[in-house]
């Protein structure tokens, strides 16, 4: 029926996403009955009227949560409920009753599908208010945090490409440089962040510093590894015709290494949009990131969540984006 | 004796052999091409052919010994010596079509756009290759048309002199035996000076003027170098009837199966290791009273 493997797969990815929903709909879908009151079988409330309770002080104390243990207890020491008030109201009796401040049940507080749906197109419909520093469209703060990594990433690639291509041609930089590529690769984003908001002072520029140092890598070493592993028939057509090494390098030595090299650029720009969010979250002020945490402090979950769809939705076009580059530079030998 | 055109002067390759010392591959060889000359080298495996041609190309340094072409000093690659390289080396990103125009662009820089490609299409239409197969990448290619893509950049800049190492060698027999008539053709058109090396004893008679005989390695050296004293044109059915030609063939063979194993291994003594000239010619032989065997060899030297 659907031998198309596209149909099929399409097909089981809105089964996914229509079980999901569901599931997290009665996850997070709350009773009209209220969130505290305490639902009492009829047999339970035919014993405590048997023990002499009132039916009025059962379904008052009910509606105010207390359990029907704790009911059977007053019911059996006869205590009716304007004895309970004189003593100071039933938490004296050391009966636990959820207020406000009480921790809610499960899933209440977490947004429902719908109120996510109505936000998001609250979002779509008006990507770019502003409503003053800390009430902006998300379009306005994704602006921000693309800003942030396209400049650090342009930088990046400015500095990694052509080191990489010195690198991958002369062994000598390569034995030379190797050790600090290894050394500073692994450090983690987040590590790099102290550092710089320490010698650079400037929280801007320092979430710029992050992105460019982060990105740097795996164009470095993607470059350099491209570039080293040419096909030496390749390099020997171009001394045979008297290229100059500028001429090889841009009409032999990229092509060949292109492939490679816009794989590293992909990578990058990948780990450029996961290090733009921690940066912003740590730095504050705008972004994408920084309305992450604010709306997280304000306890919006549901403006929070939006944001973190956007942050995916972004990241998945930037990799689409280099996808694509990817094809067009690839050939088959 | 005037110098030929391109002359192989005391030419000694070693290598570090893995284990500690050396190998040396070929020691003070010494040899000559003459202009136009179409030569072709035979020897067995590993006895260091592609190791002359990398440094007849320019692309490796012999450790000893030079390499004059013209007369002048050959160091580094150039233009005037175009090279067919065992594995075609086309450049897999660009067409076919790219592939010609690309060497034609290095070689004359000041030509516009139309001269280089009508210039690179008409090389390409000269090995078979029109139309729209010459903008098909080399991956979409079949490995006789990338050959011959690889033939024409190669003939397209005019080198002074055409090295072709193995260039048949991946090719069913069909396919060989078509290029290798576009080969001949496009050599007749352009006199160029051409070397090749080649595995195949009956492809080297059809082609060459001139057969030269290495000797197995280490110490291999050009031990022969035997005329194909068959006029031109050649054709591949009709060379077996004329009377050299399993003269010739004997000849080689018996070097390649028996001598160049016997001759292998002899150290040089600081001598010029020059081969030996053989002419074999039945059609004069024949007033010859002398009952020699088929082959019969002419010192010059
Ligand atoms: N870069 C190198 N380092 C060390 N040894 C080498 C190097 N290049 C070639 N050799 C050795 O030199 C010898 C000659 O190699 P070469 O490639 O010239 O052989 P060939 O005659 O072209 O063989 P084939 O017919 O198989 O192509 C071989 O023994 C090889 O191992
Ligand atoms: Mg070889």
């Amino acid at each position: 029926m659907f031998a198309n493997l596209d149909a099929r797969s399409t097909l089981l990815s809105v089964a996914i996403f229509v079980v999901g929903l569901l599931i997290w709909h009665a996850a997070t879908h709350v009773p009209d009955t209220g969130p505290i009151g305490v639902q009492l079988s009829q047999e339970q409330r035919d014993t405590l009227l048997a023990a002499n309770m009132s039916g009025e002080d059962i379904d008052t104390y009910a509606a105010e949560g207390v359990a029907y243990a704790q009911l059977e207890q007053i019911a059996n020491l006869g205590l009716s409920r304007a004895m309970i008030e004189a003593a100071g109201g039933i938490r004296a009796l050391g009966i636990s009753v959820p207020d406000e401040n009480s921790a809610p049940a499960p899933g209440s507080l977490f947004p429902s599908p719908a109120l996510i749906g109505k936000e998001l197109w609250a979002t779509i419909t008006d990507p770019f208010y502003v409503n003053g520093t800390n009430d902006m469209g998300f379009g306005i703060q994704m602006g921000y945090s693309l800003l942030r990594v396209v400049i650090g990433y342009t930088l990046a690639a400015a500095v990694a490409i052509p080191l990489g291509f010195l690198i991958g041609m002369s062994p000598l930089f390569f034995r030379a440089l190797d050790p600090y590529i290894q050394v500073l690769k692994p450090i983690s984003p987040l590590a790099w962040m102290p550092i710089a908001l320490f010698t650079i002072g400037d929280s801007e520029l320092s979430s710029l510093f992050v992105i460019f140092i982060c990105s740097l890598w795996p164009m470095l070493t993607n470059t350099a590894f491209g570039v080293a592993n040419v096909r030496s028939d390749w390099v020997n057509v171009a001394r045979t015709h008297e290229l100059g090494s500028m001429r090889t390098a841009l009409t032999v030595i990229l092509p060949a290494a292109a492939p490679t090299i816009i794989t590293g650029m992909r990578i990058s720009i990948g780990i450029a949009w996961l290090v733009i969010v921690a940066a912003e979250m740590l730095v504050g002020g705008t972004g994408i990131g920084y309305v992450v945490w604010n709306e997280w402090n304000g306890l919006r979950l549901d403006r929070m969540i939006v944001a973190i769809l956007f942050i995916g939705v972004v990241g998945m076009l930037l990799d689409a984006a280099f996808a694509r580059l990817q094809r067009a530079v690839a050939y088959s030998e | 004796m005037a110098k030929p055109f391109l002359s192989i002067e005391r030419l000694t390759q070693q290598f570090p052999d893995g284990a500690g010392g050396t190998l040396t591959v070929f020691e003070n060889s010494t040899f000559g091409v003459e202009k136009g000359e179409f030569v072709c080298i035979l020897g067995h495996s590993g006895c260091g052919k592609s190791t002359i041609m990398n440094i007849l190309a320019g692309l490796a340094e012999p450790t000893s010994g030079v390499v004059k072409m013209d007369g002048m000093h050959v160091s580094g690659p150039s233009l005037d010596r175009g090279v067919v390289f065992q594995n075609y080396s086309l450049l897999p990103w660009l067409s076919a079509l790219k592939n010609v125009t690309f060497g034609v662009a290095a070689r004359h820089k000041d030509w516009s756009k139309k001269q280089v490609e009508d210039h690179a299409r008409q090389y390409l239409a000269m090995v078979g290759l029109e139309g729209d197969v010459v903008h098909r990448k080399p991956s979409q290619l079949s490995g006789g048309m990338r050959q011959r893509v690889s033939i024409a950049r190669a003939f397209a800049n005019q080198p002074k002199l055409l090295l072709l190492d193995e260039p048949f060698g991946a090719l069913d027999a069909l396919t060989r035996g078509t290029i290798q008539d576009e080969l001949i053709k496009v050599w007749s058109q352009t006199e160029q000076t051409v070397f090749m090396i080649t595995h195949d004893i009956d492809e080297a008679i059809l082609l060459a003027d001139r057969i030269l005989l290495m000797t197995n390695g280490p110490f291999a050296r050009v031990a022969e170098s035997v005329e194909i004293t068959i006029p031109r044109p050649r054709n591949r059915t009709e060379i077996v009837e004329h009377p050299n030609y399993y003269a010739i063939r004997n000849h080689l063979v018996q070097f390649l199966g028996q001598r160049s194993l016997e001759l292998a291994g002899q150290k040089s003594d600081q001598d010029d290791q020059s081969p030996q000239s053989v002419v074999i010619d039945k059609t004069k032989d024949d007033t010859d009273p002398e009952p020699a065997p088929a082959l019969q060899a002419v010192v010059n030297e």
